[in-house]
């Protein structure tokens, strides 16, 4: 454990937990495996929807903020996308981009 | 939260060998011991997960099946465009990847002394315990309906035998006949379901017995996608199916199933096929282990998804009350992943991230023609789970040179691949 986890964990015990609750927001991993329900376990999909497995990170942050901004035309994504930051999209992007 | 700090202590001083009491598992070193009830979407997910975030766990899966049949695309066999085989999983997957499977029937839990007896009086003892058990039907919600009953007027809204019965009846139903769909209020599994099983019926009454009609008789006034259902109705079906809604008199007063009439507010009707979805409650162990609020479903702490009612016990999928998030499949999946992650970091002495709360609901109106809804949710202990505001919603109103009703048709049929892969593959 290092000391950056352990100060985390000790902020935790000493705020009310209200606060600690709002501070702690969903992690990439979280919000990367709710996109398994149509892009496959492990982003593996048989098609036609999108494998996220093998992709680069900026490509899924390029394609999540141009389905966000409706830039790229699409049917769910462009409603999906608007419900996350963009610094939400890169925490995604980064766990997706360790999928192989 | 508070119960999270609390077990967050706990764990944290049986790591550091202070030896807390009544924690077994974890004080023989072990990674922990969860029992999941309900191998369905959310409680097989909920066990998937636990074992792909911590291999350590040991995880038993309580189902009383030796397969699950899915609700979702049942509405496509009843219409004849899939086979019951199609929507059958076995729990080999689960088994392969570390599960322990144990068939049988959870009849009590004992939240106290952490454990759960089966039908046949085996105790399964538990660290924390995962109910997952869909939903009961209120037969007695209907007057004049029943289980017996139901083996004439089918429910088909536990996916199954009822789900052929239904086949079979439409199968043998005359050209001209009416079918009618008795709905029920919110909230009930499955909210854009009684509408997509009348389209996919339409569309097989339209290819075999175009004389036919559909009567939907709702509680309601208002239905999920309810715009594009009732738009696609008329493009693709025009003339075919009436919607009363509830304050037309739509609300089901009494159903006579030997005289196969359905009584309400819009008259005195009869069906040459009688489809009742009853209103519906949390699983019946949730009810006898005494889960459940005043309205028949489990309260749950919104950011853990552990239950308002007993001590480390949490709800999934349909039995939960998930504030904004319905009754899905796709909820059922998401919640699974939130629960599994938030056992894993207080067994581990963690601390728990908010959930990624989201839901995904595409329905097909023909096999080539599909729509959806969508949403991304936020939790927070004193508002709940509620809508990501700006995001989420339905499909656009009017096509564009995209074709979205076909390809939201071809989504339909991955999301169906991509989760029953994810859950039970």
């Amino acid at each position: 454990m290092d000391i950056r986890v352990s100060a985390a964990v000790l902020a935790a015990w000493l705020m009310p937990a209200a606060v600690w609750a709002q501070t702690t927001g969903p992690s990439g991993q979280a919000m990367a495996q709710t996109c398994y329900v149509c892009h496959g376990p492990e982003g593996k999909s048989a098609g036609p929807i999108a494998p996220l497995a093998g992709l680069p990170k900026d490509h899924i942050i390029r394609q999540m903020t141009e389905f966000k901004t409706d830039r790229r035309p699409g049917t769910i994504m462009n409603r999906i996308a608007k419900g996350y930051s963009d610094e939400q999209i890169v925490a995604i992007a980064d766990f997706i981009a360790t999928l192989k | 939260m508070i119960t999270t700090r609390r077990s967050l202590l706990k764990t944290a001083g049986a790591a550091a060998g202070l030896g807390v009491v009544g924690m077994p598992a974890l004080a023989q070193g072990a990674a922990g011991k969860v029992v999941v009830i309900g191998a369905g979407f959310g409680g097989a997910t909920t066990a998937r997960y636990l074992k792909r975030l911590n291999a350590a766990l040991d995880v038993t899966l309580v189902e009383r099946d030796d397969r699950f049949i899915t609700c979702p695309f049942s509405n496509y066999v009843v219409a004849g465009f899939r086979k019951i085989e199609d929507i059958t999983h076995g729990f080999d997957g689960l088994r392969k990847a570390g599960i322990n499977v144990v068939k049988g029937e959870a009849t009590a839990i004992d939240t106290a002394g952490r454990s759960v007896t089966l039908g046949d009086g085996a105790k399964l003892s538990y660290d924390k315990l995962v109910v997952a058990p869909g939903i009961e039907l209120n037969f007695a919600g209907v007057p004049g309906y029943s289980e017996a009953a139901a083996e004439k007027l089918p429910h088909a809204w536990k996916a199954g035998p009822q789900t052929l019965l239904l086949r079979r009846q439409l199968e043998a139903m005359p050209d001209g006949g009416t079918f009618i769909l008795c709905a029920p209020g919110n909230p009930f599994r499955c909210p854009p379901g009684p509408y997509e099983r009348v389209s996919v019926v339409a569309w097989y009454l339209k290819n075999n017995k175009p004389k036919s009609k559909i009567l939907v008789l709702d509680a309601k006034d208002a239905f999920s996608k309810q715009g594009l259902f009732q738009a696609a109705w008329e493009s693709e079906f025009p003339g075919m199916i009436t919607w009363i809604s509830g304050k037309d008199g739509g609300k089901v007063e009494s159903v006579d199933p030997a005289a196969m009439t359905v009584k309400s507010g819009f008259g005195n009707e009869t069906g040459a096929v009688i489809n009742v979805i009853p209103p519906q409650r949390a699983g019946a162990i949730a009810q006898a282990a005494g889960l459940v609020a005043e309205n028949g479903w489990c309260p749950v702490d919104p950011m853990t998804f552990a239950s308002a009612k007993a001590q480390n016990v949490y709800i999934v999928g349909d039995a939960a009350i998930a504030g904004a998030m319905p009754k899905s499949g796709s909820s059922a999946n998401v919640q699974g992943k939130v629960v599994a992650a938030a056992i894993v970091a207080i067994l581990a002495g963690k601390a728990v991230d908010a959930p990624a709360l989201l839901n995904i609901c595409y329905s097909l109106v023909t096999p080539d023609y599909g729509i959806s809804t969508t949403d991304v949710y936020q939790a927070s202990a004193d508002k709940g789970i509620t809508t990501t505001p700006n995001a989420g919603g339905v499909s656009v109103k009017t096509p564009t040179a995209l074709n979205e009703r076909k390809l939201e048709a071809e989504y339909t049929v991955n999301w169906y691949k991509s989760i029953t892969s994810d859950i039970w593959a």
